[in-house]
């Protein structure tokens, strides 16, 4: 560590941790990031660029940073990628490596870019890569994606654990430096309820990074641990360090990402690696200090080039000097601050350039310089920069009163500090559509009105000088407490500190003006973005700064442009001879920084991501061997296979064993919905087509419903179990909708109607059994209810107890044979799936599943909603007309379906298909035409919307809606399909038992 | 997320409500009575204004009443919200 000061900093000096960067071993202190680590150790290089892979150093000490982009590695599912080494906390042990270079950092091959460098400026892959076109996908794509890069991804799943927790508050201090600190003591006295939280491992801000500040008689660094200690004291106050507020969402709701473990040597067992928080602020407060910004001058890029608070936050936080002998660039007073500070941590400053012009400097910091000794150089600019992979030199220049530079003298150099003064961070108070003004004195955008209760104070909102931010914190903290209704009053604080200036003047250094500026004065450091990119698209036409944000890429990159982006609005304000003010900005979205997506997705992956409903005969159909198919969320049994059979043969003997003797049948799934009250008639009778008043109690009947638009929308059987008590059921898909439906049309059309309407669909196990034998398994189980045709017809519904259980007993079928659904309470199910199936043995009963269930029900030309209706049927279309009660002046979709273009001819119709070869099964959805071998494109006519083989008809059966469909009887007409057009005649629906005797016995 | 204030359970956060359109399209009286245009109007004509507008939301996951609201589309944040069978005028006094 021969870069180490030999005393000062918050690092513990008695604690050494050992780490490796790209497989060398390296030793820091407790307290330091990797980035300060690596310093200390006199490690700049830590990267290469984006696109013209050229080496990169440490460029800043927190969030901010661009180039120093590192993949820390825990085990192999445990890989994280592009982390900035200034914020990843080293611990014993750590693996970290640099990215986008190979095969090593010192040399890569990919920097071959750089000598192409002409040949890739801005929009070079929409310029580059045009032709051929097919080539895109194929071959540029994927080298350019290779080529230029970030880390990568692990392969493996993620092991770790997220949390996410909501959480409410009065007052959300963002930042916890010196102003969010004197805001959430100044609120926490009011006895509302605070959180704090700061993206830092420890709190304190820039208060961390001062040497010589005083607050009310106390440094700096024992004022920040005394306000914790009080703050923490407090049971109304919330501290959340290592935690980002990374997005303002609407109504004061803060989205944080808390960072839990990834600083620990060992991972706890029970910790999650992070938690998300979604914090509800009555009030907010945005204390989020500034960014500085960096010079820009041919060379800036270069490893050992730093911005200058960082190398101050270095020497005096972490006990680290960036470089020994070290050249100043000041745009800004903060850079003689740096520079002092450095000097004191035992660097020596070879000069201090200034941007600025003679005798427009003056205050603290350029005092406390010249006191120092140091020497300082006025209207100075840099040309270039020697040293490759290390700052070896600065080639300085001198503006002359006209503007013209002359070259000056050749600085040697370790390390270059620069300032271009501080960029308020507004991105939260931006993200919550607050409105933002240019402060032409501080050279930067500020908050102006806001959109949410919040308030920016501090540095956020441009006020500097530590005192003054400390009370303008206090103030804005009291203002927040007492906006959220508790009385407050601001404390006073009192500090001693330089207090320099922050304001600078956005853009580039004077010389780089002019059409064609030098090559390699980078704006964007993680895009690889230069002045030249900017003035290139500038002269291609682009004016709007979206515009050139999206050309040029600048500000696209992981870090936002944070660093950058004001910097490219001053250099295309300067080209475009605009007031910066007049550029505009463009948008800040969230997130502040990177986020994982496990932190997202918390909880919801695995078997988690989303519900599984199982039927009550899943454990009886997992034993047997049965199949499954997904439902919805519902997990239905498509076949039981037995033995070897596949599919097609399981299905074949299950259709034959149900049509021969008996089946059985979970249909536990449809929805069910009871509607209760003395207008529940009147109301189905508006709801669905059917009349309901001639329905008589324990009676049943087909009902169909429409929207208003006069389409189908759902069908069920409907029980009256009462007077005023029916029984509704809907298909498995459309219960929540029509239960919604019904809900809208209750409470907002006919709110004259005494109904109510419950969901009954998980309170109701519901076993079909069909056959000709269905009677006989049933009358084995039953005791109290009368099974005969006289007692119990078609559609009947009787009451009474099966195996025991009570049961609403229901005579239906949707196979055509004689059947029954008996419904018992859910929590019976299982046992009456196992009664029936024990007494059914005697009959051979066949268990089927969904698949043989849609080949019997399409054998008798039953339609299945959503399957052979798509929501542009009529019931007339779908052939089932004759449910529409005659008789009803109104029922929803009445009259949407009298509308003339719902009764023209030529409408699709729902119509039976028998291919001339029995063998031959149609597809699903393919196009009905009406002549072959038509030229492309042909006519269609309408498509297939259900087909099976029958193994009961010995041949295959197809519906299809066919426009004008059943006028085409018995005519032959085809099934467009790419091995040929396949002939098929037009049939009736009903395919089995025309004339339902085996339904009525 | 926004916060929601249904009428009947006080603000809630926007994820146990579900959108239901613009407010105040009523079925006509006597459907079987209306012309071709009106029924058009009802079916499908919706307007889609750029500022303040009236909507319908139901607390789906909660306790599951339709209420209507006034909404600010530039902001997306509500004006008032307010149960089926009333209508506040718009700020400003419009109805």
């Amino acid at each position: 560590m021969k870069a180490r000061t030999t005393a000062g900093g918050r690092v513990d000096r008695s604690k050494k941790v050992r780490f490796t960067f790209d497989g060398r071993a390296y030793e820091g202190l407790a307290g330091d990031t990797l980035a300060s680590a690596l310093l200390a150790n006199g490690v700049h290089l830590t990267g290469r660029s984006f696109k013209y892979h050229r080496p990169r150093g440490i460029v800043g000490s927190g969030s901010e940073e661009p180039n120093a982009l590192i993949t820390v590695i825990r085990d192999e599912a445990r890989k994280t990628p592009n982390l900035r080494a200034t914020q990843i906390e080293i611990y014993d042990g750590l693996i970290a490596e640099s990215q986008n270079r190979w095969p090593s950092l010192e040399f890569d091959l990919g920097a071959i870019n750089s000598l192409f460098s002409p040949m890739l400026p801005a929009g070079f892959y929409n310029k580059t890569f045009m032709w051929p076109r097919s080539w895109w996908y194929k071959v540029y794509e994927p080298n350019i994606r290779a080529a230029a890069g970030l880390g990568k991804a692990p392969s493996l799943p993620d092991p770790d654990r997220y949390a996410q927790q909501f959480a409410h508050c009065e007052v959300l201090v963002v930042g916890a430096g010196p102003a969010g600190l004197a805001a959430a003591l100044s609120a926490a006295n009011s006895g509302a309820r605070v959180v704090l939280c700061d993206e830092q491992a420890e709190m304190g801000g820039s208060l961390l990074s001062e040497r010589n500040a005083n607050i009310d008689g106390l440094s700096a660094a024992d004022w920040v641990a005394r306000t914790l200690e009080t703050l923490r004291a407090n049971p109304r106050v919330r501290l959340l360090a290592r935690t980002t507020a990374f997005g303002y969402f609407p109504h004061n709701n803060i989205g944080l990402v808390e960072r839990i473990t990834d600083h620990l040597e060992s991972l706890p067992a029970h910790a999650p690696r992070e938690r998300l928080w979604q914090v509800r602020a009555t009030e907010v407060v945005l204390a989020t200090g500034g960014i500085e910004r960096p010079l820009i001058f041919p060379g800036n890029d270069r490893p050992g080039v730093l911005l200058a608070s960082a190398a101050r936050t270095y020497a005096n936080r972490y006990g680290v000097r960036v470089g020994e002998r070290v050249a100043v660039l000041a745009g800004c007073d903060a850079a003689f601050e740096a520079a002092v500070d450095l000097s004191a941590a035992g660097s020596t400053i070879a000069i201090i350039a200034d941007a600025r012009p003679v005798g427009s400097v003056d205050g603290p910091g350029f005092a406390a310089a010249k006191s120092a000794g140091l020497r300082i150089l006025p209207s100075a600019t840099a040309l270039a920069v020697s040293g490759k992979l290390r700052v070896t030199g600065v080639q300085l220049g001198i503006v002359g009163q006209d503007g013209k530079v002359v070259v000056g003298e050749t600085i040697a150099c370790d390390t270059i500090v620069t300032s271009g003064g501080f960029t308020p961070s507004v991105h939260l108070h931006s993200q919550s559509r607050g409105k933002l003004a240019y402060d032409d004195q501080l050279g930067a955008f500020v908050p102006a009105a806001t959109a949410e209760r919040t308030r920016s104070a501090g540095f956020s909102r441009g006020v500097s000088g530590l005192t003054a931010a400390l009370n303008d914190g206090a103030t804005a903290g009291a203002d927040a407490a007492v906006a959220s209704g508790h009385a407050c009053t601001a404390l006073q604080f009192s500090a001693q500190a330089l207090d320099v200036g922050l304001a600078g003047s956005p853009g580039a250094l004077p010389q780089l003006a002019g059409p064609i500026p030098p090559a390699k004065a980078f704006v964007d450091f993680q895009n690889d973005v230069t002045t030249r990119d900017l003035a290139l698209a500038q002269r291609e036409g682009f004016q709007s700064i979206e515009h050139i944000k999206r050309y040029t890429t600048t500000g696209m990159a992981t870090d936002q442009g944070k660093t950058s982006g004001l910097n490219a609005l001053g250099i295309v304000a300067d080209a475009s001879n605009r007031r910066l003010a007049d550029v505009g900005l463009t948008t800040y979205r969230m997130p502040y920084t990177p986020v994982t997506f496990g932190v997202f997705a918390g909880p919801a992956r695995g078997d988690q991501f989303d519900p599984v409903r199982r039927t009550p005969s899943h454990d009886w159909a997992v034993a047997r061997g049965g199949v499954f198919e997904d439902v919805g969320n519902w997990k239905r049994t498509r076949y039981f296979p037995v033995g070897n059979e596949d599919m097609h043969a399981a299905v074949d003997r299950e259709c034959l064993g149900v049509r021969n003797s008996v089946g059985m049948f979970d249909a536990s799934t449809l929805g069910k919905i009871e509607v209760v009250g003395k207008d529940a008639a009147e109301f189905l009778n508006r709801f669905y087509v059917n009349n309901w008043s001639n329905l008589g109690v324990n009676r049943s009947r087909y009902g169909i419903l429409c929207r208003d638009d006069g389409f189908v929308y759902d069908d069920g059987v409907i029980v009256r179990l009462a007077e005023d008590r029916f029984h509704v059921t809907t298909t498995t898909g459309g219960a929540a909708r029509v239960f919604n439906m019904m809900e809208d049309y209750i409470q907002t059309e006919w709110r004259d109607l005494s109904v109510w309407i419950t969901s009954t669909s998980e309170q109701w196990s519901v076993v079909a059994v069909q056959g000709p034998k269905a009677r006989d398994v049933l009358a084995k189980l039953v005791t109290d209810i009368d099974l005969s045709a006289a007692a119990l017809p078609h559609m009947g519904v009787a009451r009474g107890h099966i195996a025991g259980i009570p049961t609403i007993l229901m005579r239906v079928s949707f196979t055509g044979e004689l059947g029954f659904e008996v419904n018992v309470p859910a929590e019976y199910g299982a046992d009456l799936w196992e009664a029936i199936y024990a007494a059914g043995q005697e009959f051979n009963i066949t268990p089927y599943g969904t698949e043989a269930m849609h080949v019997l029900r399409a054998e008798k030309g039953y339609i299945i909603v959503g399957q052979d209706t798509d929501g542009t049927l009529t019931p007339d279309d779908a052939g089932v007309a004759w449910a529409i009660g005659k008789t009803k002046h109104d029922f929803v979709g009445k009259r949407g379906m009298d509308r003339a273009a719902l009764k023209a001819a030529g409408r699709k119709q729902l119509v039976g298909l028998l291919t001339e070869d029995p063998k031959v099964v149609l597809e699903e959805g393919a196009q009905v035409v009406l002549a072959p071998n038509q030229s492309i494109p042909f006519e269609m006519v309408g498509h297939v919307t259900s087909s099976y083989y029958s193994a009961n008809l010995g041949r295959s059966i197809a519906m299809a809606v066919v426009a004008g469909g059943r006028s085409k009887m018995d005519q032959t007409i085809y099934v467009a399909m790419p091995g040929g057009d396949i002939p098929v005649k037009v049939v009736s629906t009903v395919f089995y038992d025309p004339q339902g005797a085996r339904l009525n016995v | 997320m926004l916060v929601i204030h249904c009428p009947y359970c006080g603000p809630r956060p926007e994820p146990e409500f579900a959108h239901g359109g613009q407010a105040h399209i009523a079925r006509p009286h006597d459907p079987a009575n209306t012309t071709d245009e009106e029924l058009l109007q009802f079916l499908y004509l919706r307007e889609n204004p750029r500022g303040l507008f009236r909507e319908r939301w139901r607390h789906a996951r909660g306790c599951g009443r339709f209420f209507n609201a006034i909404r600010d589309t530039n902001t997306d944040f509500f004006v008032t919200t307010y149960k089926v069978g009333e209508r506040p005028a718009l700020p400003g006094g419009a109805q």
